[in-house]
């Protein structure tokens, strides 16, 4: 349990760009990508804004050359694509060469196809390719498949924590010598099934989200995969390649209060922060930069809020959600955040949380409203809770 | 890397909720797939709580309790569940109102109950258990996830104990879908004939387990889990063959000093032939079958070990589940390895000892 974990390559496709440098090009352009609904077929199209993907099902097979006549998810080719940059960009040439693992996060899974075939799944034999894409593991497995992955697959599934938690796993896999690296991170795409959901619970802001103010009227849903290429310290030494940061912490904790709330002083999220600080053996004024989970409801803001406040005491980080930036990508997330948590890292940056006008009345923080540059980043926190009290902190520090 | 199995509760197919039992009486299941027997749940959840929960949450509640208690755990270490399909009731209810409504006038329950995390969340929140808590959902390697993940916890000195476990649920609605693949048998037989039947598919069935592990071995423990591990997509018969022989090996063993193997044969003549192949030319020792007891599911795996578990604390192996009956001798029960493939894709090997 001694080895180290670092990260060596970074995927991210999102509402705001369609692989890293066009991500990092909309933050600092403040480039939101909310915005009325275009490719999900919902009748909220008009009313409820998300933060989608700008390419069809099409232009992403396209794109990719991929085979039409296969059933492939939208969960799929986001994560696809994601993944596949990360592995490039970790200049990984021969995926076997050393035993490689894909970790990847989904909640939704193929619900994309099942709800638009459903109804013809009941009482017809069309479209029955797509029985076997509905569940959470065949999107990893395509993804397995296209990138050559064979010695580990797995699938996280607690909700809007599940990147993060992969992202767990997969460096305590690598730390007990089981893998050498792993791919690892979430992917999610848009459905009816969780857009209305997730009306139901009446946590959807109509106007794009405003995360950490007094004002804030709920989440916006969003698009979107992303992952890490994490490896052991022996495969970074051996090969000698680039290292981007370091994964110096890891915490998760149940919140064990409500299956969709959380308690109002954050204890879950607490812990779970807690746990990853202390595990980094960094002290909390060490961390620069906290990319909170701050979703933009009354109730997420409040208890992590609540929660750093508790944990950080006078010394409060600097701040910010990007979820105004890529809405709320819910399995994605966790990889989403931790894509962007290392390139604050790599390029000295704290992003911007937009839409933020009046603090909020419990706190004592605003968050960063205005990107920050040439800073000092060296460790960075970033959160990730889901449904089912299911919260999880990651630590990432520079090597 | 191993632990020690404490406490178990099983809900399946057959009367498993008493552990003293083994398999004495044997539910044949005539349906189109295998239901699980449900307890009385009145003994693990509130009348209150058990109004609003649909079945597969109280099968899972009561299942945990089950193990703890029999574990005499109150509070563990870690909670962790796999499914390969989540809670399927639920879904189909949000779905088909989200569908049947227009996307209008909707109740949030199903949903909110629909995520796959529900029942580890559930159950976190039954024992008021703030500790380390995951969810897996990846077809045959669902409940194998959440097992390795709780071995490293214990190993990794982050939990001292762990509460693991396998759930999937079978609904007419959704049998009714899965029957247009080629995966499941489309004829109607008899849960107990199902390897008579020499037909592409399985029959269907559903289960809950959950398993309470420790790190030490205490009075009243079942086995031991030396270790797991998965392959994925083997090209054939060999790379099954080396991985088995190098899993052992890994762990001290040969296969000559295995002394059960537990096989997931389910009956598909499609998939089957490695099961047979195995038995017939690679291990020499008596041999395991569950799925005609259990039905076939994500997370068959779990109930493959409950059987393995089972027969070491029985030392003996049920003349139901004796697979080769013509070639089963009496010996002692020490080293027990669980063989299962789900669909060909995802194969796991389970390594008991006593």
């Amino acid at each position: 349990m001694s080895k180290r974990v670092f990260v060596t390559g970074i995927g991210i496709i999102s509402g705001i760009g369609r692989n890293v440098e066009e991500n990092l090009q909309a933050i600092r352009q403040k480039k939101s990508g909310i915005g009325k609904i275009k490719y999900l077929n919902t009748n909220h199209k008009d009313t409820i804004p998300a933060s989608e993907v700008k390419l069809s099902n099409d232009e992403l097979m396209d794109w990719y050359g991929l085979d039409k006549k296969q059933p492939y998810t939208r969960a799929t080719l986001l994560g696809l694509i994601a993944a596949h940059e990360a592995v490039q960009k970790a200049q990984i040439k021969d995926i076997r060469q050393y035993r490689t693992g894909l970790i990847s996060g989904t909640t939704v899974g193929g619900m994309d196809k099942s709800e638009h075939f459903y109804k013809d799944l009941l009482t017809t034999d069309k479209h029955i390719q797509y029985i076997e894409t509905h569940d959470c593991g065949d999107s990893t497995e395509k993804i397995a498949d296209f990138l050559g992955v064979k010695d580990f697959v797995s699938t996280t599934s607690t909700a809007c924590s599940s990147a993060a938690n992969s992202i767990l796993l997969g460096s305590r896999m690598i730390k007990n010598n089981l893998l050498d690296r792993v791919i690892a991170g979430g992917t999610e795409s848009l459905t009816k099934y969780h857009l209305n959901g997730f009306n139901t619970l009446m946590i959807l802001d109509r106007e794009p989200c405003k995360p950490f103010d007094e004002n804030r009227k709920g989440l916006n849903l969003g698009e979107g995969a992303a992952f890490l290429v994490i490896e052991s310290e022996d495969v970074v030494k051996t090969t000698g390649k680039k290292v981007l940061c370091e994964l110096t912490g890891y915490g998760n904790s149940c919140e064990a209060f409500h299956q969709t709330a959380s308690t109002p002083e954050g204890k879950g999220a607490y812990m779970a922060m807690k746990e990853a600080l202390d595990r980094s053996g960094l002290k909390p004024e060490q961390i620069d930069y906290i990319n909170a989970h701050g979703t933009g409801t009354e109730n997420n803001d409040l208890s992590e809020g609540r929660a750093i406040e508790k944990l950080f005491g006078d010394n409060i980080p600097k701040i910010s959600s990007t979820k105004a930036f890529t809405g709320h990508t819910t399995s994605g997330a966790g990889g989403i955040e931790a894509v962007l948590s290392v390139l604050a890292i790599t390029h000295n940056l704290i992003f911007p949380n937009l839409n933020f006008s009046e603090q909020m009345k419990e706190l004592n923080f605003r968050p960063v409203t205005e990107l920050l540059e040439n800073i000092k980043v060296d460790h960075v926190l970033s959160n990730s809770f889901g449904f089912g009290g299911n919260n999880s902190a990651l630590i990432f520090s520079r090597y | 890397m191993e632990v020690y199995i404490k406490g178990i509760g099983n809900i399946s197919p057959q009367h498993t909720t008493d552990n003293s039992k083994f398999l004495d009486e044997v539910i044949n299941h005539e349906h189109d797939f295998l239901s699980c027997i449900e307890p009385n749940y009145k003994e693990f959840i509130s009348p209150i709580q058990l109004r609003r929960m649909s079945k597969l949450i109280k099968m899972g509640i009561s299942a945990s309790k089950m193990s703890l208690r029999d574990a005499g755990i109150d509070n563990p270490g870690a909670i962790i569940t796999g499914t390969g399909l989540g809670l399927v009731g639920d879904t189909e209810k949000f779905l088909n109102q989200v569908i049947d409504s227009n996307e209008e006038f909707l109740a949030p329950t199903a949903f909110i109950q629909s995520t796959h995390n529900t029942i580890s969340g559930q159950v976190a929140i039954a024992l008021k258990c703030f500790n380390y808590n995951n969810t897996y959902s990846h077809r045959g390697f669902s409940f194998e996830s959440a097992l390795l993940d709780a071995m490293l916890l214990i190993n990794d000195n982050d939990a001292e104990n762990a509460l693991v476990g396998g759930f999937d649920e079978i609904t007419p609605e959704h049998h009714s879908i899965i029957k247009k693949t080629r995966w499941v048998k489309n004829e109607k037989i008899k849960s107990i004939d199902l390897l008579q039947q020499k037909t592409q598919g399985t029959i269907v069935g559903e289960g809950v387990i959950f398993f309470t592990l420790t790190g030490k071995e205490e009075p009243g423990t079942y086995a031991i889990i030396k270790n797991i591990k998965t392959i994925y997509k083997p090209e054939n018969h060999q790379e099954i063959e080396s991985k088995i022989e190098q899993f052992l090996a890994e762990n001290g063993l040969t296969k000559d000093e295995i002394d059960l193997v537990v096989l997931g044969v389910n009956g598909n003549i499609d998939t089957d032939d490695i099961y047979y192949h195995l038995a017939d030319n690679f291990f020499d020792t008596n041999y395991a079958y569950f799925k005609h007891l259990s039905g076939d599911y994500h997370t068959a795996g779990s109930f493959g070990m409950w059987l393995a578990a089972q027969a070491i604390k029985h030392q003996k192996v049920p003349e139901t589940a004796r697979f080769k009956k013509e070639s089963f001798t009496d010996k002692p029960i020490k080293n027990v390895l669980v063989y299962n493939h789900f669909r060909n894709i995802d194969h796991s090997l389970y390594l008991l000892t006593q």
